[in-house]
């Protein structure tokens, strides 16, 4: 067994520096790893390249990033949510690559499985398309899309286990797992951590391999955008 | 005129037994409210979760369970969880039967603009642009004409495009709509106390009225 464990989310980024590409896991603040967030909200690097679904919210997760200046460019499919980055796009402070939600996907996933590229009909003939190779495959156009290329993948899991195996829960699952696997260094942060060998192996849905860093995180907040709820039936 | 329940309850009538159904934000997630009694149908949420139930009871939310529009949800006997690349490979492969989503501008070729209004709003595609360009059935519920009364059923779209000729139905707050293959709304069914001229007048893009045109009924 390979130990992938650290002591926290400040030896998890020790070598995070200026300029770095990250991949963030999460969908709005569903699953995103708050402590290795909170963590280069400290430590101040500056000139981020981050691909994340979303952008947080103004005073929650990467807003926290965005309102000290930290990001130079987002790759993102929605950022509905964020005002302060609204404003720094339409300003043009912040350098903003919108892409479909699927796209951003696949990326991961092409970056994970080894594949330079794949072929997705999203984007045809939109703003999207400009400067891409067009193929077509049985009378249909496709985009080619490229796999990141991401220094760092930061995610967050429910479970995982000193070897770095990870188990995710419920909808916060998302886009942890693609993300885990496209990183040159993977850093996970989990709400339990186990030794290894407590985890069932059938059950695991990212094994170690793709996990170069462990630990268990602490005072998750889990904050909730929407909360929607019905009466409860008397 | 419809209202945007009735526009959704009017869109619930398109669903059929043994649907895998993807709803969009806005009047299509309320859509799920109007599924007929005795359908068996199973909601995608794009986040990674077939069979999404009702919101939580009091109490109950989970911050880890939530819909592509953030709010907490449950799931249902059946339900699935997955990632977000499996969720978007099941939509680029044609798993999911019907697409129903919102839009700013629709042309009458098909085109859809909904995610971008340059200089003013950039919210982004978020996962319009796969499910556009891939689902094999979709329904756009929107306003046939903006607060200033200008029609959003154009010749041409005037928008940053989300995707080309992919647009087969629509249901507005006037009436409901197929595009046809070679372009040109043609109109299936009118509102309650809507006439046709007004829909005409409301409709920018080429409109195409053969034969008696009923109203929409909602039973």
């Amino acid at each position: 067994m390979i130990n992938k464990v650290v002591s926290g989310a400040e030896e998890a980024i020790k070598d995070i520096s200026d300029g770095a590409t990250l991949m963030l896991g999460g969908f709005g603040l569903c699953g995103i790893p708050e402590n290795c967030i909170n963590a280069l909200v400290s430590k101040q690097v500056k000139n981020l390249t981050c691909i994340s679904n979303n952008a947080g919210v103004d005073d929650f997760g990467i807003g926290l990033m965005l309102k000290q200046r930290q990001v130079k460019k987002m790759i993102s499919s929605y950022v509905g949510e964020n005002a302060e980055f609204e404003r720094q796009l339409l300003s043009g402070e912040l350098e903003v690559d919108l892409i479909p939600q699927g796209t951003l996907a696949t990326r991961c996933l092409a970056a994970g499985y080894g594949m330079p590229a794949i072929f997705t009909p999203a984007g045809v003939g939109t703003e999207v398309a400009e400067g891409k190779e067009v193929r077509n495959f049985d009378g249909k156009d496709y985009l080619m899309e490229y796999a990141f290329d991401a220094d760092f993948a930061i995610v967050k899991a429910w479970k995982g286990d000193t070897a770095g195996n990870l188990i995710f829960r419920s909808t916060s699952r998302n886009f942890n797992p693609v993300m885990a696997m496209a990183g040159k260094v993977t850093i996970a942060e989990v709400e339990e951590l186990v030794e290894a060998g407590e985890l069932d192996p059938d059950y695991i849905h990212t094994p170690g391999i793709y996990v170069h860093r462990i630990f268990q995180g602490k005072d998750y907040e889990k904050r909730i955008e929407q909360r929607t709820v019905r009466k409860s039936e008397v | 005129m419809f209202s945007k329940e009735e526009i959704a309850q009017r869109i619930a009538k398109e669903i059929k037994d043994g649907y895998y159904v993807n709803l969009g934000i806005g009047i299509p997630t309320l859509v799920a409210n109007y599924i007929p009694k005795g359908i068996n149908v199973v909601l995608q949420s794009e986040n990674g979760l077939l069979g999404m139930g009702p919101f939580p009871f009091e109490g109950e939310e989970d911050a880890d369970l939530i819909n592509a529009g953030k709010q907490t949800i449950t799931t249902l006997p059946g339900s699935s969880i997955f990632d977000s690349a499996m969720s978007f490979g099941m939509i680029r492969a044609q798993k999911v039967d019907l697409t129903i989503l919102g839009a700013m501008e629709v042309s009458e070729t098909g085109d859809i603009a909904n995610w971008k209004i340059p200089g003013k709003m950039v919210k982004g595609m978020g996962g319009a642009m796969d499910l556009v360009a891939s689902a094999k059935n979709i329904i756009v519920a929107m306003q046939h004409i903006n607060k200033a009364g200008e029609s959003k059923l154009l010749p041409k779209c005037t928008l940053p495009l989300t995707g080309v000729k992919c647009i087969k139905k629509i249901v507005t707050e006037l009436a409901v709509l197929d595009i046809l293959p070679e372009g040109g709304f043609k109109l299936l069914e009118r509102a309650p106390g809507v006439s046709i001229e007004f829909i005409q007048q409301s409709t920018a893009g080429r409109l195409v009225v053969e034969g008696e045109i009923p109203e929409m009924r909602l039973d």
